[in-house]
């Protein structure tokens, strides 16, 4: 399994001044960044939020902002994956770019709630909820974006390759 | 099979015959832009992948305006890390305090951004120069970086949808009104991935100030661009700016569009988006007795001559009700000088607002006029989600100048019609 961890679950349009608010972009650094995750929505989740966990949302993920800082945040702060019905547009670029996992599964939303166990495995797009028993076929990764993925981003890749 | 307009310059730009949605394309790119938030990010990525020369010092863009001037030290850092980078790269467009304006306000200003080009920007409202009839579009940090690194950048072909404008806006509608009546129609994800096409014969009736804040607001839509037919108005516009040659792209007779939209400008109404989302639309009078404590007129939707004019025609020997906080922010500093010659900025001030250097300031939230819990502000600006301007429990209604000027002098939503 690539990812394995408890699950943050959200509405529609989480958008990216929830996501880290603009207050604090008067810093890049990751960890600073992190520190402030989701707060605006929920004061508990940088304390709750352990290395592997999940976050999965409905409708727009990411909407608004081209911050780069959020997906940064979110990765930081320990998110393995995100899962959600569609991403906005420019969030999914970012995301990707820097090397967090996303993946669209209308039926992963439907099954998963909040604070359940779900594993991801990137290869084969499968997403087993352990705390219901019941799996959700998302499509796999494509090669080159496993390769952005496992390498740590986009300009480690182009380094790298 | 015929392309759209979007189509046309990017297959144009990846050197290609003809392309359809869906496919992967690289594309070339005539400008590469970033602010004080965006490009500290994007310099350390280009640092990490070790260049050490950009692809062309004209064809990049940094305008340090999000938290300008300096709001705090951290700020003051942002700022100097993208200066140090300018003037290492020795760009040619880089805007200092003094010389500078809200990027989006600022670049079509200069003749940066012409009809028929390819730009990226890291900042979601670069979408704007589509007014032009430019295919623009946000993207984040590394893809700066990678744009600054190469002068190319990939991009999945979009869909679009059409928008086929008629008729003439009522006295008190503009842009802004249009637009958040298209958001509230379609939905905040209603064109995601896709581009928005304006046409049709009512476009005369639309300025330039008008199309900048519809396309800069097609981001609010889940777009990846917005674009409008270039015409007569547009033509006069880039005029007396380009400083170069620019093509103009028309989309194809038989282009294939997701969807049309039929957009009569004479059924508008003055439109509010309420709180936490663009397309939470009203029409004025549907809004019932909202009472504000902020009024925000500016940002690069509506920090325009025209804007300020309409607010300043509503202003104009009235005084802003006690309490309500008015801040007026013109784009740039050749908008604020020309508000200064008309007479625009003594308005404000006698009415009893007070008028801002060009920055982007309360409207992510950033200085120059936050909210407190519970306070609400009418605003000119382009997104109301939670803690947008402000504490996190504060909320934002989204307005044209004219609903927004109107609410400042009865300190609740007011349409102007009324006043």
């Amino acid at each position: 399994m690539d990812a394995k961890g408890r699950v943050f679950k959200y509405g529609n349009n989480v958008d990216t001044d929830v996501i880290i608010p603009a207050r604090y972009l008067n810093v890049s650094e990751a960890s600073e960044l992190a520190a402030h995750c989701m707060e605006d929505i929920d004061l508990e989740f940088v304390n709750k939020v352990k290395k592997g966990d999940i976050m999965v949302a409905s409708f727009n993920f990411g909407c608004g902002s081209s911050r780069e800082h959020a997906p940064i945040a979110l990765k930081k702060s320990g998110i393995s994956v995100i899962i959600a019905r569609t991403f906005a547009r420019i969030f999914y670029r970012n995301a990707i770019n820097i090397g967090l996992p996303i993946m669209e599964c209308d039926e992963a939303i439907d099954g998963i709630d909040d604070g359940d166990i779900v594993e991801v495995d990137f290869s084969t797009g499968v997403i087993n909820n352990v705390t219901k028993g019941t799996t959700y076929q998302a499509e796999p990764f494509p090669e080159f974006i496993k390769g952005i993925i496992n390498g740590g981003g986009l300009l480690n890749y182009i380094k790298n390759n | 099979m015929g392309m759209t307009m979007t189509q046309k310059i990017l297959a144009a730009h990846a050197g290609l015959e003809s392309i359809k949605a869906g496919e992967l394309i690289m594309v070339n790119l005539d400008l590469v832009l970033g602010n004080d938030i965006t490009a500290p990010v994007a310099i350390k990525e280009f640092k990490k992948a070790g260049a050490s020369t950009v692809f062309d010092k004209d064809k990049i863009a940094l305008v340090p305006d999000h938290f300008t001037p300096n709001k705090d030290i951290k700020a003051a850092e942002q700022c100097k890390c993208v200066r140090n980078f300018a003037n290492e790269m020795n760009i040619t467009n880089y805007f200092e305090v003094g010389q500078m304006g809200i990027e989006h306000c600022l670049l079509p200003e200069k003749g940066l951004v012409l009809p028929g080009d390819a730009v990226i920007g890291a900042d979601s409202h670069t979408c704007t120069y589509g007014a032009l009839g430019a295919f623009s579009t946000g993207i984040g940090s590394t893809d700066m970086a990678a744009g600054m690194m190469t002068g190319k950048t990939w991009f999945k072909v979009p869909s679009a949808l059409q928008f086929v404008i008629v008729g003439k806006p009522q006295k008190w509608v503009s842009g802004k009104d249009v637009i958040l009546h298209i958001i509230g129609m379609i939905g905040v994800d209603g064109a995601l991935y896709k581009s928005m096409e304006f046409t049709g014969p009512g476009l005369k009736n639309l300025s330039i100030d008008d199309r900048l804040c519809m396309a800069n607001m097609a981001i609010e839509a889940g777009a990846k661009n917005g674009i409008f037919e270039v015409d007569d108005i547009t033509l006069a516009y880039v005029k007396d700016k380009a400083k170069r040659e620019f093509k103009i792209y028309k989309a194809d007779a038989d282009a294939q569009y997701d969807k049309v939209f039929d957009i009569n400008l004479s059924l508008i109404r003055p439109t509010v988006a309420f709180p936490h989302l663009p397309d939470n639309t009203r029409t004025i009078d549907e809004v019932g007795d909202i009472k504000i404590d902020q009024v925000v007129i500016g940002s690069c939707t509506n920090g325009r001559i025209e804007d300020l004019r309409m607010a300043a025609s509503i202003l104009k020997d009235k005084q802003v009700a006690k309490g309500v906080r008015t801040i007026i922010f013109p784009g740039t500093q050749t908008i604020y000088l020309q508000a200064m010659r008309e007479g625009l900025l003594e308005i404000f001030v006698l009415a009893g607002a007070v008028v801002s250097t060009p920055t982007c300031g309360p409207c992510l939230g950033g200085h120059m006029g936050i909210l407190a819990e519970g306070e609400r502000a009418v605003s000119t600006t382009n997104r109301n989600f939670v803690g947008r301007m402000g504490h996190p429990g504060s909320e934002v209604y989204l307005a044209s100048p004219a609903v927004a000027a109107a609410s400042a002098i009865t300190g609740r939503i007011q349409n102007p019609e009324t006043l």
